[in-house]
């Protein structure tokens, strides 16, 4: 805002308030708003309340030591953010994970998808004033965490996916309790569907609202949920398939028209395919060693490299700069949130103050991660 | 309360009014005490205040398996004029510090903390992090602390639990 | 293979194993949902990836510019340095007539013993069909000083404007041309050198 705008007659008009940091709508995150009376007329996005310094912290630590920080800023889906690292620690070191390994990396990320995809669906209920979307969705959720939790030991924490395979193997009988809660959530989706995704209040509260057009979210370089539904069809997990994905049968949601009911319904399209995979994962997991065995101290040759997976928010990214010590040298975080964060701004200019939440939690914007 | 010992020996109506005062404190301010502080602890609203890797394990413990609500704590998303509890989950950066203080200071009395987490207890994982406080209890006075990384839920229910004694325990009418 | 599923499968080919959801009835205008690019969706693993299309890429680009510099040719990644004042070209070359137009990351680098910074742009292709697992990585190198100068990129990609303000304040870095260029993570009180280089110690360490 320039001085002269400060002594024209529509200067008092303008005014600023902040959204956040506490907020029971932004979380840890704060959004400088001018208001025009209901309008926005500009927004700018201020993160760095969750700035913990893990690019710095990780040049400290060697390569295991790292998986514990590592999946902090986004433990929604810790498995999302390990998947990437592993996958390129072991690029630079030429590691081959055995396929058991690889089956189970696949279904703990499917698994944290889930999760993440209902604390999602679940706060973007609660944020339009329905309170069942919340209920419903932090129980369900619980189920998923039970099953990782079998798994790795820990209820969010999960540190599972680590470099040279996965940590432990998964406990004898698993599948039967997953079975049951796979058959069991498939309804259980076509429920949310029908209490919120076809709710005439949500429809009219998300439809329309907060349109990013398909030039802009390619433009903008936004990920994940966002730019599947502004009509681009592009999921890591297709466009260079790692791990185990290619030997699943599933499939990408996209919607054209970009609003918030499109991201949100895509989120639940998203659970739906990951059933599918878990389904087949749990059935066709091979047998054999789920860990390669590193050391300690693994030694990692010099070297960089640039890996990306297609975590729960979106893209993630590693680049990692090793220099043949313990430890690496860079390690460059590219979170989905904060590719997404350029979206806040160009969204929420010139919309109504009542829209910003579906607009801004409907990014799937998670400010910790975001800040890393 | 006052000692029936530090009444001045100067007439027999100073002491009267003394021992009046004793058993009148007795028969009402005890039970007095105990109903302010039995409506005090079966309601303690905290202050909306996500943080990081914690706040996932707060909204576990106000969903529908672990149930919060049934303590009495309520996640009302009004003011923070309105709540008497502030739950500090996870990590509190150097930029945040500030901010902490100002949301406390802007509560009002009786307020308690409960400080959740490793992160806000010492540092946690990150005490070699340029811009982490290494544990909050330097700028604001902890109640409670409910350590893990993150920890369960029933272990937060159980630091709720643990506030709620000190509170039916305490014996001023400000709460702290 | 996917039992409970079947209704939603139902009435399609046998043969056709993408699976399309149902779309909700309310809507007045019908939206697809649309399967992702024209890659099996099942189908054996498939071979490891070859260098041809890098090397073509690689090739185009060294042919162009002769001051672009080819670091690396792997499977589906190419590193290309150039010097700061040709960047802007070749990202416009990149972006319009090689297609890559989704800007994902930009990470910059403190090679304190050689005394140079370096920023890398990784950018990826979403429009054009055939390259969307290749990543450029486009590179450039500085003096290592107290604030080296570099020119934005913000008008070839948009996305870039947060990316180089955190790169601007981790590393000291100073893009020109950039339309905002202020702090973006750490505190505002914030009055040390930028944390990320080499030279800055952690105070628990």
């Amino acid at each position: 805002m320039s001085t002269a705008f400060e002594y024209s007659p529509d200067a008092d008009r303008i005014m600023s308030v902040s959204l956040g940091p506490q907020h029971p709508g932004a979380g840890h995150f704060r959004i400088r708003l001018w208001l025009d009376g209901d309008l926005v007329v500009k927004a700018d996005p201020d993160p760095g309340y969750v700035h913990r310094g893990e690019e710095k912290m990780s040049e400290y630590r060697n390569y295991i030591q790292n998986v514990p920080h590592l999946e902090r800023p986004v433990i929604l889906d810790s498995s999302g953010i390990l998947f990437a690292y592993s996958l390129a620690v072991d690029q630079l070191m030429g590691n081959k994970i055995p396929p058991r390994a690889e089956y189970l990396r696949v279904i703990m990320a499917e698994l944290n998808r889930i999760i993440s995809h209902e604390y999602y669906l679940g706060i973007l209920g609660l944020f339009v004033g329905q309170t069942t979307m919340i209920t419903w969705c932090m129980g369900d959720r619980d189920l998923f965490i039970d099953l990782g939790a079998r798994i790795a030991g820990a209820r969010v924490t999960f540190a599972y996916i680590i470099p040279g395979g996965v940590r432990n193997d998964m406990p004898e009988g698993l599948q039967v309790q997953a079975f049951e809660t796979l058959d069991w959530f498939d309804k259980r989706m076509d429920e949310y569907e029908k209490i919120f995704f076809k709710n005439p209040l949500w429809e009219e509260r998300s439809k329309g609202v907060g349109v990013l057009s398909r030039e802009d979210a390619i433009k903008l370089g936004a990920t994940g949920t966002v730019l599947r539904a502004s009509g681009v069809a592009h999921d890591i997990r297709k466009a260079e398939p790692y791990g185990a994905y290619p030997e699943f049968d599933f499939a990408v949601a996209s919607l054209k028209e970009g609003d918030c009911w499109a991201r949100g319904y895509v989120a639940l399209q998203e659970m739906r395919e990951s059933v599918k995979i878990l389904r087949q994962a749990f059935k066709n997991i091979p047998p054999g060693p789920v860990r390669l065995k590193l050391g300690p101290q693994p030694r990692v040759p010099a070297g960089e490299v640039y890996a990306r997976t297609e975590a729960a928010h979106g893209e993630m990214s590693y680049f990692i700069v090793s220099d043949g010590s313990p430890k690496p040298y860079r390690l460059k975080l590219g979170v989905p949130s904060f590719k997404n964060m350029r979206v806040i701004p160009h969204l929420l200019k010139g919309i109504h103050i009542a829209d910003i939440p579906p607009v801004y939690w409907g990014l799937n914007y998670w400010p910790v991660e975001a800040d890393h | 309360m006052v000692e029936a010992a530090q009444v001045p020996k100067t007439g027999e109506v100073n002491v009267l009014v003394g021992k009046v005062n004793e058993i009148l404190q007795d028969a009402i301010g005890a039970p007095l005490r105990y109903i302010v502080n039995w409506g005090r602890l079966y309601s303690l609203w905290p202050v909306h205040l996500e943080t990081a890797c914690c706040s996932v394990e707060v909204g576990a413990a106000s969903g529908s398996r672990f149930d919060a609500e049934r303590f009495g704590v309520l996640e009302a998303f009004g003011s923070l004029r309105q709540c008497d509890l502030i739950i500090v989950m996870g990590t509190v950066t150097r930029k945040l510090a500030p901010r902490l203080k100002l949301i406390y200071d802007q509560m009002p009395e009786p307020k308690w903390v409960i400080a959740m987490g490793a992160c806000s207890i010492t540092g946690g994982l990150y005490f070699d992090s340029y811009n982490v406080l290494r544990g909050i209890d330097d700028i604001i006075p902890v109640d409670v602390y409910v350590p893990g990384c993150p920890p369960r839920a029933e272990s937060l229910i159980q630091g709720v639990a643990l506030l709620q004694d000190k509170i039916r325990h305490s014996t001023s009418l400000r709460g702290t | 293979m996917q039992p409970a599923d079947s209704e939603k499968n139902a009435g399609m080919n046998a043969g056709q194993k993408r699976a399309v959801a149902k779309t909700p009835p309310v809507t007045p205008a019908p939206s697809v949902i649309e399967v992702g690019p024209s890659v099996p969706t099942k189908g054996p693993a498939p071979a490891p990836p070859d260098t041809s299309r890098t090397f073509d890429l690689a090739d185009e680009i060294a042919g162009r510019f002769p001051s672009a510099k080819i670091d690396y040719v792997r499977p589906r990644r190419v590193k290309v340095t150039v010097p700061p004042d040709k960047i802007k070209v070749v990202a416009l070359y990149i972006r319009d007539v090689l297609g890559f137009d989704h800007l994902n990351v930009v990470g910059g680098t403190d090679y304190i013993q050689q005394k140079e910074f370096e920023v890398i742009y990784f950018v990826g292709s979403i429009s054009r069909p055939g390259q969307q697992d290749l990543v450029i990585q486009l590179a450039e190198r500085v003096e290592r000083e107290d604030s080296p100068k570099v020119p934005s990129l913000t008008d070839v990609w948009g996305a870039a404007e947060y990316h180089e303000r955190e790169t601007f304040e981790m590393l000291g870095i100073v893009f020109e041309g950039h339309p905002d260029l202020r702090r973006l993570l750490l505190p505002e009180d914030w009055n040390d050198i930028p944390p990320l280089r080499k030279d800055y110690v952690s105070p628990g360490r």
